[in-house]
């Protein structure tokens, strides 16, 4: 995926938090979401290694090597923020007080299970704190390309991978669209500049629902 | 006033082969550095590690790999490390991977007599396949069994002669739960201060979780150093 892309994901989940939200963003693409945050907006957020109140990367100067985030990366702490242990920090997690996760994914099913951590074949390095954020953030919501490498959907009517939570994702945000898990099925909110409904509905294998108000050429 | 180590080599020599440890840390921040140095250096073996990672190849628990010291890893995420993927491809190294909160939660439970809780987390995945699940107000839930350990090595920023422990920063992390559910703890610190100069308001772990404590000087290695772009 070209940086450009990433960036216009990542602006678009910006999108998805509003002001005073509590926030994980998970490693790799997630956290540029971090990079773009309006300024009107307080967000404060969380890392599983125990801070609440990541800060921007820090100057050379300011490197703490005791004070990094859930990447390993050194960071810095905003001022309120708070330290604390992996155990407080799942029971924030699990007990459903942060408001908000974005993910990355492998691949997105219908009924909103998400494959996010292995494959099969290739050596496990581990889920890290993913299966307890899927299933305790208020809302889940994965950024990803629409489609593999190869074309082929990733978001599919079952997934193909090993689970790392069933029924967990509320909303998928890829390069080409918005797409919302609901009860009745997916229903597509949002079509990305660049791409057709029709794009969409040939990129994705479940059948979609689209939205009475959807919105083309959204980001 | 407890056992004050003035060597790292006598803090580790009452571990015997085979025994379950939890090392403290996260990546390498907040690891006892010193301590694991002292394993390979004694050589200890058939070791059963819990920690939330395996080191790098060549700092950390990483450097047990080594010398194949370690028989079985419990661990959130072991991406990090070359010499663990080829031992683990190899047969010569069981892992038991468990998700990072439901992690913590065992080793919380173990050191506070839970022997074990209900999470939500794994349910419908790989590794609750064969497991007991319990539905709860219309959900389902994972049980998940605590953790102790013979031996808990853990690492924090100042120690009173009492063994009341303070942290520093991200540097917390595993080792407060880890202290309290090690039969043994031994906490390495940058600091030792009187009995009285810590704060009673600001002591992350109670002296009752630790038997011994040894001042080391600490590399702290940065896994990522990462920058603000000029």
């Amino acid at each position: 995926m070209s940086k450009n892309i990433r960036v216009q994901i990542a602006k678009r989940a910006e999108k998805e938090l509003q002001d005073g939200d509590y926030v994980n963003l998970g490693i790799g693409m997630p956290t540029m979401v971090a990079n773009h945050i309006s300024d009107d907006k307080t967000i404060v957020m969380q890392s599983e290694n125990g801070l609440l109140g990541i800060g921007p990367y820090p100057t050379e100067d300011e490197v703490d090597p005791d004070l990094i985030n859930a990447g390993k990366e050194t960071v810095t702490a905003i001022k309120g923020a708070s330290f604390f242990t992996n155990a407080e920090s799942f029971a924030m997690i699990r007990g459903g007080h942060i408001d908000v996760a974005i993910l990355g994914g492998m691949e997105v099913a219908e009924n909103g299970d998400l494959a996010n951590w292995m494959i099969p074949g290739k050596m496990i390095k581990g889920m890290g704190g993913a299966m307890d954020l899927v299933n305790g953030a208020k809302r889940i919501i994965i950024i990803m390309d629409h489609v593999t490498r190869d074309g082929k959907p990733k978001i599919l009517n079952q997934c193909s991978l090993p689970l790392t939570g069933k029924g967990v994702v509320n909303r998928i945000i890829t390069d080409r669209a918005v797409i919302d898990v609901t009860d009745a099925g997916l229903k597509l909110v949002e079509v990305a500049e660049g791409y057709t409904l029709e794009d969409i509905i040939a990129s994705t294998e479940p059948e979609l629902i689209v939205s009475d108000n959807l919105v083309y050429d959204a980001f | 006033m407890k056992k004050i180590y003035t060597s790292f080599d006598e803090a580790v020599a009452h571990i015997e082969d085979g025994m379950t440890l939890m090392v403290g840390g996260f990546g390498l921040v907040g690891i006892p550095e010193n301590l694991i140095k002292a394993l390979k250096e004694q050589k200890m073996t058939d070791l059963t590690v819990i920690s939330n990672n395996c080191g790098v190849d060549d700092w950390g628990l990483g450097l047990l790999l080594q010398d194949k010291q370690i028989k079985k890893m419990i661990s959130s995420y072991v991406g990090e490390n070359k010499e663990f993927e080829k031992q683990v491809l190899n047969g010569e190294l069981e892992v038991d991977l468990v998700p990072q909160g439901s992690l913590a939660e065992k080793i919380r439970a173990g050191g506070a007599g839970i022997p074990a809780f209900y999470t939500p987390a794994g349910v419908g995945t790989p590794i609750a396949e064969g497991r007991e699940t319990r539905e709860f107000n219309g959900r389902e839930y994972l049980l998940e069994e605590a953790l102790v350990a013979d031996v808990s090595l853990i690492r924090a920023w100042k120690a009173d002669k009492m063994g009341n422990l303070v942290f520093r920063k991200t540097a917390q992390n595993f080792n407060p739960m880890m202290a309290a559910a090690g039969k043994v703890t031994i906490a390495e610190v940058e600091e030792i201060v009187e009995v009285g100069e810590l704060d009673p308001n600001e002591i992350h772990t109670p002296s009752i979780y630790v038997q011994g404590i040894i001042q080391g000087d600490q590399e702290k290695r940065i896994e990522r150093l990462t920058v603000k772009e000029a």
